[in-house]
């Protein structure tokens, strides 16, 4: 399969926090998701994506081209939607449009009219004057007019209600009707990703955690319930994560076969959902790192 | 044809397509030469990844169960019915006999057996159990 992005070993030192030699790449046809908790390094990746900041090391390809030899022509091939409004409040949505529209030499207006009527946007309205979910929609609705092959968004679904994050989780299965078509993007809200994306990459601060399909992931992990009197030192050991309470304990274990060998049926095993292996790497995990 | 999907079930959720298909086949809903959805269709319709749909579709290939003409799509393959369920049958004999013999390992007699085998068979299907 062919890679769309390809990160090799990349970080970036800022004063208080840093991406440390990250490393994953982004199928060509796929929805790939980018999960960790906030701070956790998803939206600097991104911009170093979008090339708006320079990474300290490493290199970032992106349709087989260096990104910071070849950013203009990258971006032209790119659709982004922020995670916050970024277009001036008091232009009406047509307005603002145009000033868009004129970045990009694909743009095709008959496609943002397609998208505005399937949005149910109203053209000359002020930005000021949209709901959050409009906005979103707005600003996916410019990122798909101009045949961006990659479509780039951060946190998308996030503050959104329910009905509209379907709706844009439904959006991106459309997108990637079209082979050639990828769609990359951040969130917090696992459920998002347990659904529509085929890839996972999980950033924990600053570093790759996973960078997997969505099956591998939910393959490679089990959650493992049972009584106190079962853990002991080495019992312990093929736990990832591991809460404890008086009346038994839960871990989650990336090793299936030696939990089982080591519990039998004294255990209880469940698949974890993205959340609980997002929670018990990052909270109740107990090995040094 | 209908693909239900459980997201509660043990049942990883390319098995359930593949089981849900290949039944469709022998029940003969689905006929030689009839075109199924698109990886990409499917996996939007039953709101699961690309690639669970895309593991369904290449095992049910090398069963034999489909065929992929590129540029044109998955069509349900030209074996026939009575050699798919031939096959299939051949599969429970197997499992029989291992059943047999876990049974005699252990003293349990034919009658038992076959009581056994027949609260299970009138038992309602438990999807969530494996």
């Amino acid at each position: 399969m062919e890679d769309v992005v390809v990160l090799d070993q990349v970080s970036k030192f800022y004063k208080d926090f840093k991406l440390d030699r990250i490393s994953f790449s982004v199928k060509k046809g796929f929805i790939h998701g980018l999960i960790g908790r906030n701070g956790a390094g998803k939206t600097s990746t991104i911009k170093l994506l979008m090339n708006l900041i320079k990474p300290d090391e490493g290199s970032i390809r992106i349709f087989g081209l260096d990104n910071r030899e070849h950013g203009k022509e990258i971006r032209q091939r790119i659709g982004f939607v922020y995670a916050d409004n970024h277009y001036y409040e008091d232009l009406t949505l047509e307005k603002m449009k145009r000033v868009i529209a004129s970045f990009y030499h694909n743009w095709d207006e008959q496609a943002y009219r397609r998208y505005l009527g399937m949005f149910d946007l109203p053209a000359d309205k002020k930005i000021k004057h949209l709901s959050k979910g409009m906005k979103m929609k707005y600003s996916i609705a410019l990122a798909l007019s101009h045949h961006a092959e990659l479509i780039i968004m951060d946190e998308p679904t996030s503050g959104l209600d329910p009905v509209v994050r379907r709706e844009i989780l439904e959006l991106m299965s459309e997108i990637i009707q079209d082979e050639n078509k990828t769609v990359l993007f951040s969130t917090h809200i696992t459920s998002d990703l347990e659904q529509v994306a085929d890839y996972i990459t999980f950033i924990h601060d600053g570093h790759i955690q996973f960078s997997l399909t969505k099956d591998e992931v939910m393959e490679k992990y089990t959650l493992v319930k049972g009584r106190t009197d079962l853990l002991d030192p080495d019992t312990r050991k093929p736990f990832i994560g591991l809460r404890e309470t008086p009346v038994g304990f839960e871990g989650l274990s990336d090793n299936p076969k030696l939990v089982f060998e080591l519990f039998g049926n004294q255990a209880i095993y469940e698949r974890p959902s993205l959340e609980d292996i997002m929670v018990y790497t990052i909270k109740f995990n107990h090995h040094a790192r | 044809m209908n693909i239900l999907i459980s997201n509660s079930a043990n049942e990883p959720i390319y098995e359930q397509i593949k089981r849900q298909i290949k039944e469709s086949i022998l029940r003969g809903e689905l006929n030689e030469g009839d075109l199924l959805p698109s990886i990409r269709q499917l996996a939007k319709d039953l709101h699961i990844s690309v690639i669970t749909t895309k593991r369904a579709y290449d095992d049910l290939e090398k069963e034999g169960y489909i065929a992929t003409v590129v540029g044109k799509g998955s069509f349900v393959a030209g074996q026939n019915r009575e050699f798919l369920r031939e096959k299939r049958l051949r599969w429970i004999e197997e499992k029989l006999a291992e059943v047999v013999a876990e049974s005699k390992a252990l003293n349990v007699s034919l009658p038992e057996l076959i009581e056994m085998l027949k609260l299970l068979y009138e038992e309602p299907p438990n999807e969530g159990k494996r």
